[in-house]
């Protein structure tokens, strides 16, 4: 292996670095320059509560993952013999229903804003994903409490699951494969398709208003009010 | 008028005005918002986690069901043995419309429920000389021969309305020495483990106790209890006063109404249909009609009315 060696030599100012990291590292700045990645600035329309619903779903994640944590230290047994093991459980439960409930909200705004608009439609894919990967997730949670609503959902879901195949490689009746999937797989997905989303957020930046529309506004076929890719790619 | 199937216009390619807006403080306060919220959650509702039925537990409260249930898994008659894929070829699986997804998956986690759930346990453990006689017996005879003790026993049992002690002790060969015993071992608390280690040290699969668990009627009735069963909207509820998981409302849905709630086929027709409308829900900027819904309906006038009113303004 041979290096390029220039003892002292620093590249001067506007001299573009070679090779595969120079350029993932410039089109990494050139889609997200610092100012794009962490603005100080938002777009006027920008003001209402609706917009806090991301960012607590976000805030919600981040407790889900650190009580998950807490729970993964001591195992899958601590929390039913231990009564801080018990509270660390019902932490990790109800921040799970918040960050459900966060991100249902979210995604209903998110809806009625048609927030898809300006090739905005991998935003909306990769947080319609990130949901059903949350599903699967929280599902996998109470698939691996080891008590009697474990066992009863398992038994039950183990049906639908059969019955389209995916049971024959997806056991829920094994606990030790729902484990896994609950606390390696699904997470690493969701918190892969969460970075992706939000990189796409400030990729595109914030969808701008719905241009209003009155009774005789925007005939048909006019161009000006119906151009523009609506679904498109990111 | 716009066609209610046009695209909602695209938006200006960049916003004319700008404002302050600090999204790492956002971030915290969201943060330590959440957090009091789930330590207050935690510390008021807690959680909840109802004990596990075990085998033993079943056999002590319900000797005639846990007897019931082995016979029937036995004589091939649970819901286990005649499940089909993936335990199984007793049955063809179900089906959406022509096509068997269940059947083409395969056997992959084969149960024999005689041999795994009676038998095996049985020959595994320490017996007495009738019951070493009575497993020799009945594993030495031909299946006709079974099938005619385990008929033979069943019909007493049915007769005398599941209570093993009202059935003539001579009735149908071995088979009530071998579910008696069998009940003892699960009384005893050592079928949990015989079925659980029927494939070396370590376990993690719980595959063959949970189902044979399944067969029976004491746990659902335990379910039932709980308003867990899939006609009480099932497996989204949680036990006691807990809100489970609401996000499987429309899943759950269903198995409520016509047709789903009678077909043979109504898992394979809800994950079908459910799969589906997962797919047009992610792919919703690209459906006509559907993606112009937020144009018509108001929300976003209340979303963005400053900007709006700002705009009527100038």
């Amino acid at each position: 292996m041979s290096a390029d060696i220039t003892p002292g030599s620093v590249p001067s100012e506007g001299v573009e670095a070679g090779g595969w990291t120079g350029a993932v590292r410039r089109g990494a700045v050139r889609a997200f320059p610092p100012d794009k990645l962490l603005p100080d600035r938002q777009p006027s329309y920008v003001a209402s509560w609706i917009y806090v619903f991301g960012v607590l779903t976000l805030a919600a994640l981040a407790v889900v993952i650190g009580t998950g944590c807490v729970l993964a230290l001591k195992g899958p047994g601590w929390w039913h013999v231990s009564s801080t093991g018990r509270y660390v459980n019902a932490l990790h439960l109800w921040s799970v229903e918040l960050f459900m409930a966060f991100m249902v909200i979210h995604l209903w705004g998110k809806f009625f804003m048609a927030a898809w608009r300006g090739r905005r439609a991998m935003t909306w894919i990769t947080g319609a994903v990130a949901f059903t990967a949350s599903v699967g997730t929280a599902f996998t949670g109470y698939l691996t409490q080891q008590n009697f609503d474990s066992q009863w959902i398992s038994t039950q879901a183990k049906d639908g699951l059969n019955s389209v195949g995916i049971g024959a490689f997806f056991n829920v009746l094994d606990f030790g494969q729902m484990l896994m999937w609950h606390i390696v797989l699904l997470p690493l997905a969701l918190v892969g398709l969460t970075v992706w989303h939000v990189l796409l957020v400030r990729h595109r930046g914030v969808v701008p208003p719905i241009p209003l529309l009155t009774a005789g506004d925007a005939p048909e076929g006019d161009p000006a009010a119906e151009a523009g890719d609506e679904g498109g790619g990111s | 008028m716009t066609p209610p199937w046009a695209r909602i216009p695209q938006p200006e390619a960049a916003p004319a005005e700008t404002r302050s807006y600090d999204l790492v403080k956002e971030f915290v306060i969201a943060l330590v918002a959440v957090l009091v919220l789930t330590l207050a959650g935690a510390a008021v509702f807690g959680a909840p986690d109802d004990k596990p039925v075990t085998l033993a537990a079943w056999a002590k409260a319900d000797p005639n069901d846990f007897t019931a249930t082995a016979l029937s898994e036995l004589d091939g008659s649970s819901d286990t043995a005649g499940y089909g894929a993936p335990y199984n070829t007793a049955a063809p699986g179900q089906k959406i419309g022509p096509v068997g997804l269940q059947k083409a998956a395969g056997v992959r986690h084969p149960v024999d429920t005689a041999k795994d759930f009676v038998l095996a346990p049985l020959a595994n453990a320490p017996q007495t000389p009738d019951v070493a006689a009575a497993l020799a017996q009945y594993q030495s005879a031909t299946p006709d021969q079974q099938a005619a003790w385990d008929k033979a026993y069943s019909d007493a049992l049915t007769a005398a309305n599941d209570d093993p002690a009202l059935v003539l002790p001579d009735t149908g060969g071995p088979v009530p020495v071998l579910l008696k015993q069998l009940l003892a071992q699960a009384s005893s608390g050592s079928l949990d483990g015989a079925l659980l280690s029927q494939g070396g040290f370590y376990q993690s699969d719980y595959t063959k106790p949970l189902l044979f668990l399944a067969d029976g009627g004491y746990l659902s009735g335990r379910a039932d209890a709980k308003h867990l069963s899939g006609d009480q909207w099932g497996m989204m509820n949680e036990t006691g006063n807990y809100p489970g998981q609401a996000w499987l409302w429309l899943y759950t849905f269903w198995y409520q109404i016509s047709p789903f709630n009678h077909s043979d086929n109504a898992d394979a027709l809800i994950w079908g249909l459910m799969a589906v409308l997962t797919l047009g829900f992610i792919l919703i900027p690209f459906i006509p009609g559907v993606r112009s819904i937020p144009r018509y309906v108001p929300v976003y006038r209340l979303i963005w009315r400053d900007h709006y009113r700002r705009q009527l303004e100038r």
